[in-house]
């Protein structure tokens, strides 16, 4: 247990100065499909989500399916926004 | 192939499209690629959690998946881009209450000896409610449901502090103390805490700093995320969360320095409450000199370099498409256009460019501040649309302006400036600009649809 939480806090630390280096190169012109993009990405506790709604205790599926459902509208919506977004920036 | 392992190796395939996709978002050409790729990593990173075998039951999965994919879609496809800022800041608060119910449903159903799984509940939950009810009233304040002024009491610190202290001792009872009140009701009384402080968080802020407090509630979002991977002991969700945090933390920091403040500052100084006690000494600085868009038209044509500095007032005025339709008669009249674009222009961060390139304009011509500062002096034109405080000059001159220090775009410098502007009211932070007095300036006054839409005739004609 005290191992597994270690690895990951590893894992969360090199994720952090990986994102930092990754998001600087992005450029201003595109910072709101990046923030819609990562609304979208921030989606992806949608996995936790899942696990719980399929449980077998009523409370649970209760928490989890609602967990679903608003995971699952930034899944979508957020990725389809950011594409039709995306699709306008053209250059001549 | 054991499952777990397949799973886990899905999981890293997962990240590696999500970093992918990032690292394709630094150019314009590649991004709607990397969109593509990270979509793709959720998609795998669902399909392969749906293989678990703890699932006994998927009805309500199905269900939940298939209605919240109608109400994304449906948001998605409908949004106005200038309601953007709006869309950005309620999905931040739906990413926080997702991971919060995720964390409540792990207490509900997990066991009470293990403080780092406690303590991961303890902080999803908390960063979660601070999000999903700060960017519900951040989407009030957007929306102006709710007045975007920002609202000050006395005691607020105090009061703020005391939550604080609540919030800190619900937590040691979660972890620690364990039956001084019961798991539900420590649950129950985290919720309620969490919830007031995202609220009292939010609320004081004025509706001009909405695009720092968006940015770092898309921050927030992705720390819930992160702390419910620890709930689960999820590495993609770690991997995400910290990836989405890192992003929202890096325009908030952008925000801040574009505006010379801390964030602090944006965030406790309830600014623009006290912005009018200092600008006295720009009030008699002279007269303004209008000019009719006819003249206007005359100075353009003889014009061979030309900057057009958007605020977001030329997205109110639904202008954007007339600018770039005059924009492209300039530019067949041979002179140089481009836009400079304040990163707090609009908004949200990056917000100006999405409209422009929703009016078809060219993402190359679109530019920084630091990009046009240098050769300002060889600019014969600016033209000021629904800008104002990301053009005053006092950020440079005047040391007792409340934005003294703040970056602008020096269009004082040019040769001429015109500045489209509906009246002589004050920009959104409510701070006179003396650029309007400056013996280069002409005001082109009303609406500045209508202006364009004169200027553009004018050059048809």
């Amino acid at each position: 247990m005290e191992s597994q939480i270690i690895l990951l806090i590893f894992i969360l630390v090199l994720s952090i100065f990986l994102g930092v280096e990754l998001i600087t190169k992005v450029p201003s012109t595109l910072h709101t499909p990046l923030m819609s993009g990562a609304n979208a990405i921030s989606g992806i506790t949608l996995v936790g989500a899942i696990l719980s709604s399929g449980s077998s205790e009523i409370v649970t599926i209760t928490l989890g399916t609602a967990a679903v459902f608003f995971a699952t509208i930034n899944v979508v919506g957020g990725y389809l926004v950011t594409n039709r977004m995306l699709g306008m920036f053209k250059k001549k | 192939m054991d499952i777990t392992i397949l799973v886990n190796l899905s999981y890293i395939a997962a990240s590696i499209l999500f970093i992918a996709g990032l690292k394709m978002l630094g150019s314009p050409d590649t991004a709607r690629r990397g969109n593509a790729f990270s979509s793709s990593g959720m998609l795998l990173a669902v399909l392969i959690t749906l293989l678990d075998q703890n699932i006994v039951d998927y009805r309500y999965i199905a269900g939940a998946l298939i209605a919240g994919s109608i109400v994304g879609y449906f948001a998605a496809t409908k949004v106005k881009m200038t309601s953007m800022p709006e869309m950005v800041a309620i999905f931040n608060g739906f990413g926080g209450i997702a991971s919060l119910l995720v964390g409540s449903a792990e207490y509900v159903s997990g066991t009470f000896d293990n403080p780092a799984f406690l303590g991961a509940i303890f902080v999803t939950v908390l960063i979660g409610g601070i999000t999903f009810t700060g960017s519900i009233v951040a989407y009030g304040k957007l929306s102006e449901i709710i007045s975007g002024r920002p609202f000050l009491y006395k005691g607020q610190q105090f009061v703020n502090g005391l939550l604080v202290l609540s919030i800190l001792l619900v937590g040691a009872n979660m972890l620690y103390i364990q039956g001084f009140i019961s798991a539900e009701q420590t649950l129950m009384l985290l919720l309620a805490l969490a919830f007031l402080l995202g609220i009292l968080f939010v609320i004081p802020i004025g509706g001009a700093d909405m695009p720092v407090v968006i940015a770092l509630l898309n921050s927030f979002s992705g720390l819930a995320a992160c702390a419910a991977g620890f709930v689960i002991l999820n590495n993609v969700l770690i991997v995400a969360g910290a990836l989405v945090g890192a992003s929202g933390l890096i325009l908030t920091n952008i925000m801040c320095k574009a505006m010379n403040r801390s964030l602090a500052n944006v965030l406790f100084s309830g600014f623009g409450a006290v912005a009018d006690a200092s600008s006295e000494s720009s009030q008699e600085q002279g007269e303004v000199k209008p000019i009719t868009a006819q003249d206007a038209y005359l100075i353009l044509e003889a014009a061979s370099s030309v900057l057009i500095v958007p605020g977001y007032g030329m997205a109110v005025a639904q202008a954007q498409h007339a600018v770039r339709e005059l924009g492209e008669l300039l530019e067949a009249n041979g002179a140089e256009v481009k836009y400079a674009i304040h990163p707090v222009a609009g908004r949200m961060p990056g917000h100006m460019n999405v409209l422009l390139a929703e009016a078809n304009v060219s993402y190359d011509v679109l530019v920084e501040p630091d990009d046009v500062n240098p050769i300002m002096e060889t600019v014969d034109v600016c033209m000021v649309i629904g800008a104002n405080d990301v053009v005053n000059p006092d950020a440079k001159d005047n040391e007792s302006s409340p934005i003294y220090g703040m970056p602008i775009i020096e269009v004082d410098n040019s040769k001429t400036v015109f500045v489209l502007k509906r009246s002589m009211a004050s920009g959104f932070a409510g701070i006179q600009n003396p650029l309007f007095f400056k013996p280069n300036t002409r005001m082109l006054f009303g609406d500045a649809k209508e202006t364009v839409s004169t200027l553009v005739s004018e050059f048809k004609a």
